[in-house]
């Protein structure tokens, strides 16, 4: 008997379709709903949860009450358990966090959530990867990697895991999105966390114990790449990522996942820096910037390494670069470039054509490099 | 009874004998052999014979060997070859890049004649003619089908042949003064060997992406080339079976920073004949003689990579190089610039036989007709998966493929969930073996891969094409029934994933032993 816990933020998906760019804060919330939007994350959810009507008897589902979850399950006819309380129609953000952080006291197997990027960076912050979880897409603006392509695939991938067939998890991004920026039309996306969700990747073979442990040794093997060109002087500023992560890893030195750290002589010279802090560091010194490429769209600068910003990347220069990731990564983008975003046009416009890419121990890919 | 004659579905079921393992089956006492005694005479002429065994060779306990009859032994292992899916058995399409193409059973007489079998690699060269006069010719045939100067045989398989030829690509920079040369580029659908194969040499490895056609991006090449490029080692056509026609651009752009180029050419079932690696411009290539010259794949066991070089190049082989003054055969050793041995002796002899009697039973019209047929067959293939419901066929829209082709079923996986790995399990309910998906990362998703060489009739591959129909009909009508597959095979419950913990393989009756204990502890 498995336990799937499921949690529908009802608001999210309300200002798309009236073309609103999101859903956070309750004055949009008000012209949504004005412009005669309705609540779609229910139904997202029941596409979703129909997926895993087959399994229904090895299954114990428990939710939240009414629009935050229960609605869906009654639906789909399933059987569940509901837990908590909420005030009304109007849920906000705090209930999704106290959701998940009941549901974790549940020692459930496996979250499902149905939203947005707003939705997955409150189970972020409620429960970060103390639980294993797959968004079921409903929201605007789904920029985070947490969630699959359709509301029908989640149920499928969720069903797969439940039932043992599916053993590849993977940290994926929660970005943070300045929601005033984008309706002006500007796109600010910020590293916000990582949630452990199964992926269903038709990019790779199911394999318990050796998948993951090959990725391991070829993560270590990009880290001790990197770490072979650490000298005495050259500093090395660390970008943010689970595949930088390994490189402090091996060196034992502590990391700040969502941030950016710098290291010299194998050294850590100072943790999760600012852009300031970063020009006076790497002024008059020979320096490396370490990226890793985030989300699934590929960037390498502009989303989730602000800091790293154009002027460092001038100071640097861009042969100074070293960019690190898998070559299931690589292939993951499906022939797509690498993106960049620093802000400054003429810069962006420098990158364009081919990067090499750290992929193992002394293993590389020449790789396009392309900007929005 | 029979094939159905519409379908050309047959309703097979493997033999399943729950056979166990032969250790499980010993009868301390039980003899299959009893060994003569030693004659009298001899007893007392050379009298205890045991003092001659060295010290640290003597066992101290009797082998642990199962003790069986020899009725029991025929007996066991007939039935486990009854449980497997082989060449011989069938259609075996699936084995892309791999050519699993006829092996005359005629060349296992000629394997057994004693001028082979009986002699030994030390013997004076005078009793081994027979056997270097093979080689001599065979590298003749292979010089003429590659247009390059020397080959040799001494590498036991492709990989190693790959390894081979970086170790001769290191040997001409050193000979030259230069230490810059560090990288190897390849491509991401060659075989992963070009990229291993000089890693373990000792090389940095830069690969290529495919471009949106499928072809390795030339721009990122060139981006990629510099003095630091010792050479390419590149395969075409790749896995997908697109055959590269700017394929002598790529050596002139890697020739002009002075790199060399190495030519994977164990996918050459395509090409004999048609193309060569000379007037492509390659400095260097390997044939796998096991895949296009009929030698039996024999389990991953005895094979030989081919490799062969251009004149500039020839010294550095490995020895002993098989020379002729053209009535007498030897063995030369003293080549001063050699890279030496990359295995004893020279190589698998049997191989080298069976690679020679192929090409003398097709002669070089033959060699044509084998890769013409080869590509018919492909394309024949291709155009009829093409219409199944399901199949995807990425890259090249609308151009022909060599001998082999990527495809795809992620159009099924999208519309019925049923994906590549329970299409290839149900299969093997129908006497198919299952096919091969491709080398890792996976770029084309949901993968398989097959090549029907020129040995099968159109009829096979009728036969082949139907199984896949059918699959793909039952996937979209009880896909639940293709995901539990397979249903009239040896076993019914495979592990999906499968097992990959250590602690839950063994390979050997001891580990077995061992493993078990630790478990019940």
């Amino acid at each position: 008997m498995k336990t799937l816990g499921l949690i529908v933020n009802p608001v999210a998906g309300m200002g798309g379709k009236v073309g609103l760019k999101g859903s956070d804060g309750s004055e949009i919330l008000r012209m949504a709903r004005k412009l005669g939007a309705t609540p779609e994350a229910t139904q997202k959810a029941i596409q979703a949860l129909q997926a895993l009507a087959k399994i229904k008897d090895q299954l114990q589902l428990i939710t939240y009450p009414h629009a935050m979850g229960e609605d869906a399950c009654r639906a789909a006819g399933l059987a569940h358990q509901v837990l908590g309380s909420i005030r009304g129609e109007r849920t906000t953000p705090k209930d999704t966090e106290r959701a998940a952080k009941q549901l974790l006291e549940k020692k459930i197997d496996l979250l499902l959530f149905a939203g947005g990027d707003g939705t997955a960076r409150n189970i972020c912050t409620a429960v970060g990867s103390q639980l294993i979880s797959l968004g079921i897409p409903a929201g605007v603006k789904i920029h985070s990697a947490v969630y699959t392509v359709t509301p029908r695939e989640a149920g499928e991938v969720a069903k797969m895991f439940l039932q043992g067939h599916l053993t590849n998890l993977r940290e994926a991004e929660v970005m943070d999105i300045d929601e005033d920026a984008y309706r002006q039309g500007i796109l600010s996306a910020k590293l916000y966390g990582y949630l452990r969700v199964p992926i269903e990747n038709h990019y790779v073979q199911q394999m318990k114990a050796g998948g993951i442990l090959a990725e391991a040794q070829v993560l270590a093997g990009i880290a001790g790449d990197i770490i072979d060109s650490m000298n005495e002087s050259n500093v090395f500023i660390i970008g943010p990522g689970t595949t930088t992560r390994t490189i402090m890893e091996k060196l034992g030195l502590e990391n700040t996942l969502l941030g950016v750290d710098v290291v010299c002589n194998k050294d850590l010279v100072a943790r999760d820096v600012s852009e300031r802090q970063l020009t006076q560091l790497i002024t008059g010194r020979q320096a490396k910037i370490v990226l890793s490429v985030i989300g699934g769209q590929g960037y390498i600068l502009g989303r989730g390494n602000q800091q790293v910003s154009s002027k460092v990347v001038r100071q640097v220069r861009k042969e100074n670069i070293v960019v690190v990731a898998t070559k299931e990564k690589l292939a993951s983008l499906e022939g797509r470039p690498l993106l960049v975003d620093t802000g400054d046009e003429t810069l962006n416009e420098e990158f364009n054509g081919y990067i090499r890419v750290t992929t193992g121990f002394q293993d590389y890919v020449i790789y396009k490099v392309g900007h929005h | 009874m029979g094939r159905d004659k519409h379908t050309l579905l047959r309703k097979f079921h493997q033999a399943r004998w729950d056979e166990q393992i032969i250790c499980e089956m010993s009868i301390p006492g039980e003899r299959g052999i009893l060994v003569p005694k030693v004659e009298k005479e001899i007893a007392a002429e050379i009298g205890d014979a045991f003092p001659t065994i060295p010290e640290n060779l003597r066992r101290k306990t009797p082998p642990a060997l199962p003790e069986i009859n020899q009725v029991r032994v025929l007996r066991h292992f007939l039935r486990l070859s009854q449980e497997t899916m082989g060449a011989d058995m069938t259609i075996d399409v699936s084995e892309g890049t791999c050519t699993m193409k006829y092996s005359p059973k005629v060349h296992e007489q000629l394997t057994r004649n004693p001028g082979l079998r009986d002699v030994h690699p030390l013997q004076d060269e005078d009793t081994l003619q027979g056997i270097l006069e093979i080689y001599f010719k065979l590298e003749e045939f292979l010089t003429e089908i590659s247009g390059l100067d020397y080959f040799s045989f001494q590498p036991g398989g492709g990989a190693q042949a790959v390894y081979t030829n970086a170790c001769i690509v290191r040997a001409y920079h050193e000979a030259r003064n230069d230490d810059k040369r560090s990288e190897i580029i390849t491509t991401l659908f060659s075989h992963p060997c070009d990229a291993a194969s000089p890693a373990t040499a000792g090389y940095k490895i830069i690969t290529l992406m495919p471009d949106k056609n499928g072809y390795p991006d030339l721009e990122a090449m060139k981006a990629a080339l510099s003095e630091r490029t010792a050479g390419v080692f590149i395969t075409n056509p790749e896995d997908t079976g697109i055959y590269n026609p700017r394929i002598a651009e790529y050596v002139r752009a890697a020739h002009k920073v002075g790199a060399l180029c190495a030519y994977d050419q164990a996918n050459a079932n395509g090409m004999l004949g048609i193309t060569r690696a000379k007037e492509a411009g390659f400095d260097l290539c390997h044939f796998n003689i096991h895949k296009t010259f009929s030698s039996p794949h024999a389990c991953m066991g005895h094979s030989t990579g081919a490799i062969g070089v251009r004149q500039e190049l020839g010294k550095f082989l490995p020895i002993p190089r098989v020379v002729s003054n053209g009535k007498h055969y030897a063995l030369e050793y003293d080549r001063p610039e050699t890279i030496g041995r990359v295995r004893c002796f020279f190589g698998n002899a049997p191989t080298v036989l069976r690679a020679y009697a192929w090409i003398l039973q097709h002669g070089a019209d033959g060699l044509r007709e084998v890769a013409e047929c080869s590509v018919l067959n492909n394309n024949y293939l291709l155009k009829k998966l093409s219409e199944i419901p399901g199949v995807v066929i990425q890259y090249a829209k609308g151009k022909r493929r060599l001998e082999q082709v990527r495809y795809s079923w992620n159009k099924l996986k999208q519309d019925t969930g049923v994906g590549t790995e329970d299409v290839m399990r149900r299969m093997a309910d129908f006497g198919m073996q299952h096919y091969w998906m491709s080398h890792p990362p996976w770029v084309v998703p949901e993968p398989f891969t097959l090549e029907p060489c020129e040995s099968y009739s159109k009829d096979d591959l009728d036969e082949y094409i139907a199984v896949l129909r059918q699959i793909s009909k039952e996937a979209y009508e009880d896909p639940e029934f293709v995901k539990n597959a397979p249903h009239n095979s040896v076993v019914h419950r495979v592990p999906i994933p499968s097992i990959d913990e250590p602690e839950r393989i063994v390979v050997t009756w001891r580990q077995y032993q061992r493993k078990k204990q630790a478990r019940v502890k």
